[in-house]
């Protein structure tokens, strides 16, 4: 699964929760961080558990972000959630320890969660690839804008210049894993225009997809992080040039005079899985 | 005119020169004296007294000329007004003393239909359908012996304009068959302007009267209700869903014709439209009904070719219909009469709400959760059985009321003539429209059984308690043809 668009849900707003499913987001992020004051921590747990309970969540995948291991709700989070039918965890502050930690939770609780750690402090950023790779059940990671300027004493503005080196060392890290590179949301709900210039950056910088406030930023970033048709088209070309070299025991062949190598075939497969056309055939192309 | 069936024209006579003609000027209409002009309209107990509501909340006629009538001490007065906001609580009084014993309209909101439904009304209310209202009043069932008419401007002959004067409105299309048909008509005015007053929606051969007084009201107050594109994400979802049903159809096509309400998903489905037309290079007929900025922006676009408006929602609106001759105004009856021909009948698409609606798709406007009178028809009946496809958008709950029912708690639109149903969480087609069903499915929308979408509805919320009302019977929905559709009972 790819993941274009994950929407933050507050887990203490039981309007919003029980339309979660029908927004058109790839995947659901339920918070009990920071949407949730610290005197509600208890009732949005016992919300969250019966919310995911009581209605059909199928349409989603649904992550939930606990809160961070130097707090102590960590645990109780996960104590409420482990028998929950959820796709997996956001680790927020991720560090090495808090990762080491909740991997050792959910292995000794024999959870087969997923998990995306957000990054959001300066050490986190530069610890990034250690960090991540302390659990193989890291299937992404989510650059936290908001949280690491503040930690850098750097001014948020909607250029976002100042996460420049951020993203592109985040998309480094997550390329290197093989994982998700999901980029910061867009804090201001009413600006269509400023949303859809910050999403193409991030997407031409190389994020896979994007974590999402407002559910109607959805169908715009959902529409920003598809393929396009001519893409599609190119790619499964690609793929059906692969098969065919293979049959004749070419190593290499050229497309529209280019050659095609194993970054473009991967780059071919990568898109067929976001945009839903890729056939189990295609499992050993890449050899 | 015997003389044209006269064989024998000799034996008619001819008129002596002495009683040729003289010039004389009329009797002069105007008046800012109340008391005198009540004196010569000889209002009696009993009369029937008209009004319409293009002011909205903004309306200050009403109440002042009612007043009037309670002043006098007139009892028994059946009011005929094309719809009654919360600025009309200050009638309550006039119910109970017996100044108003009967009420007709199409709308009504506000603390004077919550005193009604308590019973308050010594009479009976009727629920009508704008297009209804202009029926009945043309073919004589409601003789009116009184329209006073809120004029936002008037010369002193009284050709009366909407779109002139300190309160323009814009079109004043619920008042043209009471101006026609009323044994008097008094146009109220705070503006009275200089012969000719053009453009007139209602000229001077029918008004007898100009009243003038201070102020006819505040224009502010016809942007009541919500005129706003709807910003809830589910709101935005059942607009995004109706647009497709709308493709879907096949009726978007070149010279199309469409109308939506106010309502802020309604607003929403047709700002998606305006896009979908940009996309598609499509041009519209006409949109219809009440009028907002967002139609006459795609008016303005070229989007449609004209716009029909029976009543401005906006001030943007009322601009528009000064300026642009493309705008056009249409009396409720050339709106929604179904014994001529009207703009409803040349409708392929209306977007419409519903407070409830129940699984044989019947809809409620007119009442809500408590089941007192908090709205009404207006155009709904109307445009829904004449439009070739009627959408009802609602969201499934609204807070923790269900939307649909095993039986609305008054029906306001039969469900034959309600064809689809958009919620959130599916789209349900009325049953008779198997050719919808297929086009749908084919289009692979999420259409879903109505009896599934309620047992889903009361699954989450639970079933909604019964309204809690008495055996008394205080007022009859009315079908736009005059029929009775449903009673309305007094709320406990």
């Amino acid at each position: 699964m790819s993941y274009k668009t994950l929407l933050f849900m507050p887990g203490n707003n039981p309007g919003m929760l029980q339309s979660s499913d029908i927004l058109g987001a790839d995947g659901i992020i339920i918070d009990l961080e920071d949407a949730v004051a610290i005197t509600e921590k208890d009732a949005a747990r016992i919300l969250v558990c019966e919310y995911l309970n009581t209605f059909d969540t199928t349409q989603s995948d649904i992550f939930v972000r606990v809160n961070p291991l130097d707090t102590p709700f960590f645990y109780d989070d996960l104590d409420a959630i482990k028998t929950l039918n959820i796709t997996g965890v956001v680790l927020p502050k991720a560090s090495v320890e808090s990762m080491e930690a909740l991997d050792k939770y959910l292995t000794e609780n024999n959870l087969d969660f997923k998990v995306i750690g957000l990054v959001e402090t300066a050490l986190g950023l530069e610890m990034a690839m250690d960090i991540l790779s302390r659990s193989k059940k890291v299937i992404g990671v989510l650059l936290g804008a908001e949280d690491l300027t503040l930690d850098l004493g750097a001014k948020r503005t909607k250029e976002s210049e100042e996460i420049a080196y951020a993203r592109s060392r985040i998309i480094a890290v997550s390329k290197a894993l093989q994982i998700e590179a999901i980029d910061t949301p867009w804090t201001d709900t009413d600006d269509y225009e400023g949303l859809k210039i910050d999403t193409l950056n991030a997407k031409d910088l190389g994020m896979t997809g994007k974590a999402l406030i407002s559910p109607r930023h959805v169908d715009i970033v959902n529409s920003i992080f598809a393929p396009s048709e001519q893409e599609v088209n190119h790619a499964l070309r690609v793929v059906e040039g692969v098969k065919a070299a293979n049959e004749k025991g070419l190593g290499a062949f050229s497309l529209d005079g280019k050659m095609v190598d194993a970054p473009i075939i991967k780059r071919a497969l990568n898109l067929l899985k976001m945009s839903g056309d890729y056939k189990e055939e295609y499992d050993g192309l890449l050899k | 005119m015997d003389y044209l069936n006269n064989i024998d024209l000799d034996s008619i006579k001819i008129i002596d020169k002495s009683e040729y003609p003289t010039k004389k000027a009329k009797e002069d209409k105007v008046t800012n004296d109340i008391d005198n002009l009540f004196k010569e309209l000889n209002i009696h107990d009993g009369a029937v007294i008209s009004f319409h509501h293009h002011l909205r909340n903004g309306d200050y006629v009403t109440n002042l000329i009612m007043k009037q009538v309670q002043k006098l001490g007139i009892k028994n007065v059946t009011l005929v007004a094309s719809s009654l906001f919360p600025t009309n609580k200050e009638l309550i009084p006039l119910l109970k003393d017996g100044t108003i014993k009967n009420i007709v309209t199409s709308y009504i909101s506000g603390e004077l239909g919550e005193a009604i439904s308590h019973g308050e009304l010594q009479g009976y209310i009727v629920m009508q359908s704008h297009g209804g209202r202009g029926r009945s009043i043309l073919n004589g069932e409601i003789e009116i012996d009184v329209a006073f008419i809120a004029s936002p401007s008037s010369d002193n002959k009284g050709n009366i304009s909407g779109v002139n004067g300190t309160n323009s409105c814009g079109t004043l299309g619920y008042a043209i068959a009471d101006s026609m048909m009323a044994k008097k008509v008094v146009a109220v005015t705070d503006s009275l302007v200089e012969y000719p007053n053009s453009p007139a929606d209602i000229t001077e051969d029918y008004v007898d009267h100009i009243l003038v007084v201070d102020s006819i009201g505040l224009k502010s107050g016809i942007v009541s209700g919500t005129t706003m594109i709807t910003k809830d994400p589910i709101g935005l979802k059942i607009a995004k869903d109706t647009l497709k049903v709308m493709a879907a159809s096949g009726l978007l096509k070149d010279g199309f014709s469409f109308q939506s309400g106010a309502g802020g998903i309604s607003l929403a489905a047709t700002s998606f439209l305006r896009d979908y037309m940009i996309e598609n290079n499509l041009k519209g007929s006409f949109a219809s009904g009440g009028i907002t900025g967002y139609l006459t922006d795609m008016l303005e676009e070229g989007l449609f070719d004209s716009l029909f408006d029976v009543q401005c929602f906006d001030l943007k609106a009322i601009e528009s219909l000064k300026r642009n001759s493309n705008h056009l105004r249409m009396s409720a009856s050339q709106y929604g009469n179904p014994e001529v021909s009207t703009v409803v009948d040349n409708l392929d698409i209306v977007i419409l709400g519903a407070t409830e609606i129940d699984t044989n798709f019947n809809v409620n406007v007119m009442t809500g959760s408590h089941g007192m009178l908090m709205g009404g028809s207006g155009g709904h009946q109307d445009t829904a059985a004449g439009s070739k496809l009627s959408i009802i958008v609602s969201k499934l709950f609204s807070s923790r009321i269900p939307l649909i029912k095993d039986k609305v708690d008054v029906i306001t639109t039969p469900g034959s003539t309600v064809d689809v149903l958009v919620t959130e969480r599916g789209i349900c087609v009325n049953p008779l429209r198997q050719d919808l069903i297929e086009l749908f499915k084919a289009a692979k929308l999420n259409v879903v059984d109505i009896n599934e979408l309620k047992d889903y509805s009361e699954k989450i919320m639970g079933v909604a308690k019964p309204i809690e009302k008495t055996d008394r019977v205080i007022g009859l929905s009315e079908y736009r043809d005059g029929r009775i559709i449903d009673y309305i009972y007094e709320v406990k």
